[in-house]
């Protein structure tokens, strides 16, 4: 135990201080830029994102990982906010950590792996292009000068990390943007015109949302969506720590450890969370390994927020924009143009769907659950194909089946064979096939009996022991009592 | 002769040339032995857990890319051994260079990336200018 205290969390100081600092810096505009996604105020993103840190440092089953306000959260949040106000939010964000805590425990997480990766694509592509999309309304036709900014933003955010990689770009693009967009009076929105900024600690609140079932029927369908999309965004981030790292994590674990944070986060006024793929490789890359990496980022955030707030406001909305620019094209997975042409052309369109639907949903979850139906449909549709093949020789036929027998494909296998024979010696051969279900005897039991009905003698041979046991308990053909009609 | 020799393969004609000539090299030497190192790239990390289903197929992808090198060095009865290590390519490939203390690092002079690389500089150029032992890069 004790041992395992000091690898989680002393193994690697100070590589995990200085990766925690580099993290914090980075955060600090995601959040806020995150926050107006979203529609509320800057300090709930940073509060979230101090909030989901810390807790996540202790509670999460991947160390090295970063979690805080994302952008797949805010995205699915929005509208909850925009109809109801932020108070529910509060209320959604707890029930959204009650869920996850739930789906760890009774470990759900794990089914997370069936998720096809052509909806994992799509995942990170709908959110790519939904972060862009968000970005739009904030400097396009504005004035000129939103346009200079978002520019040379997005030069900063480019071109500066070849030459120096200290101190994370973005944060020298708001400093430096910061300082000019006040010195020469320039006409910008800024954060202030959307949230206020207050430098305090978050404190322990209860949403006030009246405790009746009309408020948990408005925040339920928002908690599933956000416990789902958390987890999705949580484990694949796990697993990409777990490659960069070369060490397993505890899915599960995470899983609860997510909903741990977001319940606590959502008592002290945050919005809910989940793990971010681009702050964890930041992590890692500047040498961030353990639990402390993790903690160093939320205490060192929640720091500069106290002595930096007022100048957090001060930000120019165009360089918030170039910022997320920059995440919107680092989190668009660019090789998915070849995975079009090369994959399977069903797993090409499943991925297609799936950033379809949420592009024209506005919501992650119902693309993804839709990527994973239309997968499991195409799966079963290519599973399904039965092949029989008919050897004929003398007074007896030999039929060799050949795939996966069961409710889909029972049909082409009765189709299969030609029943209309008489006083034939018939052989149904099960080398290369399997049953799986009740369907599937049936199908056995339907064409012995016609057979039978035409006085063909029938020898069902070769079945596997699955599916002999599966045969011997539920098929009827070899019981003396069935009648024939 | 040269008892340990190092060879960076990253899956680009450069590097399975470098394995051929580290062939040469280890062929005078019986008691020569050659190691391949891939690096798992911190960059491509997203894009590759993305792409991959599960833990499983990663490792084969990537031992996949390693594979012709591995061809050569059998073909040839070089002893050798397989590597495997995550990190930033340069950086990575000069510690562990460092560290194993090897007597030759073998290394193409560009990799798969080349527009990348006229940006960045080449990994061949930083673990030249880092490494501690003789480097031998090929063209």
């Amino acid at each position: 135990m004790f041992e395992k205290i000091k690898v989680d969390w002393f193994s690697n100081i100070k590589g995990d201080v200085l990766a925690g600092i580099v993290v914090a810096l980075a955060l600090i505009p995601e959040a806020i830029a995150f926050s107006i996604i979203a529609g509320v105020d800057p300090m709930v993103g940073l509060y979230a994102s101090f909030t989901m840190a810390v807790i996540i440092a202790f509670a999460g089953g991947r160390p090295g990982m970063i979690s805080a306000a994302t952008g797949a959260m805010a995205l699915v949040m929005a509208p909850l906010i925009r109809d109801h106000g932020v108070e529910y939010l509060f209320a959604a964000t707890i029930l959204t950590g009650v869920i996850q805590i739930l789906f760890g425990v009774f470990k759900i997480a794990k089914l997370m792996r069936f998720i096809p990766r052509a909806v994992m694509i799509g995942f990170v592509n709908s959110l790519a292009i939904l972060i862009f999309m968000a970005q739009v309304p904030h400097f396009i036709g504005i004035n000129n000068m939103t346009y200079v900014f978002v520019a040379i933003t997005l030069l900063i955010v480019y071109v500066v990390p070849r030459f120096f990689k200290a101190i994370p770009a973005p944060l020298i693009a708001i400093v430096a943007l910061t300082s000019i967009a006040l010195y020469s009076n320039a006409d910008l929105r800024t954060v202030g015109d959307l949230g206020a900024i207050t430098q305090s600690l978050p404190t322990f609140l209860i949403p006030t949302v009246p405790f009746n079932f009309e408020t948990l029927a408005i925040i339920f369908p928002y908690a599933i969506a956000l416990a789902i999309v958390g987890l999705l965004e949580s484990l694949l981030t796990a697993s990409i720590v777990d490659d960069m790292t070369d060490t397993t994590s505890n899915k599960n674990l995470e899983a609860r450890g997510q909903g741990i944070a977001n319940v606590v986060t959502g008592f002290f006024g945050g919005m809910a969370g989940c793990a971010m793929i681009g702050q964890s490789v930041i992590n890692v890359k500047s040498g961030g390994r353990s639990r402390l990496s993790t903690l160093v980022a939320g205490v060192f955030l929640m720091f500069l927020i106290i002595v930096l707030g007022e100048l957090v406001v001060q930000i120019p909305m165009p360089v918030l924009v170039g910022i997320m620019i920059m995440v919107s094209i680092g989190t668009f997975d660019w090789s998915s143009f070849s995975y079009l042409r090369k994959a399977p052309k069903t797993d090409a369109l499943v991925m297609l769907v799936t950033v379809a639907i949420v592009v024209a949903t506005h919501d992650l979850s119902k693309g993804v659950i839709a990527g994973v139906i239309l997968s499991a449909i195409f799966f079963v549709a290519k599973i399904s194909t039965m092949k029989v093949l008919k050897q004929e020789e003398d007074n007896q036929i030999t039929f060799q089946v050949e795939g996966q027998l069961f409710f889909a494909s029972v049909d082409a296998f009765v189709d299969a064979f030609d029943i209309s024979v008489e006083k034939k010696n018939i052989v149904i051969d099960f080398t290369t096939a399997h049953v799986w279900d009740d369907s599937a005897v049936g199908a056995i039991d339907k064409v012995v009996m016609k057979y039978r009905e035409n006085h063909n003698q029938v020898t069902i041979k070769n079945l596997n022991a699955a599916s002999k046991k599966l045969v011997d308990q539920l098929a009827v053909f070899n019981d003396p009592k069935a009648s024939t009609h | 002769m040269y008892k340990r020799i190092l060879v960076a393969i990253d899956g680009s004609l450069h590097s399975y040339r470098a394995a051929a000539e580290a062939v040469k090299i280890a062929s005078l030497d019986k008691a020569s032995k050659v190691e391949l190192l891939y690096i798992a790239d911190f960059s491509k990390a997203k894009k590759e857990v993305l792409h991959a289903q599960g833990k499983a197929e990663l490792e084969q992808v990537r031992r996949g890319w390693i594979q012709p090198a591995e061809d050569l060095m059998k073909e040839n009865l070089i002893d050798y051994e397989v590597k495997i290590l995550h990190g930033d390519p340069g950086p990575t490939i000069v510690d562990y260079a460092n560290k194993e203390k090897f007597d030759l690092v073998v290394i193409g002079s560009r990799g798969l990336n080349g527009l990348q690389e006229m940006v960045l500089g080449s990994v061949s150029h930083k673990v030249v200018k880092r490494v501690n032992c003789p480097v031998l890069i090929i063209k």
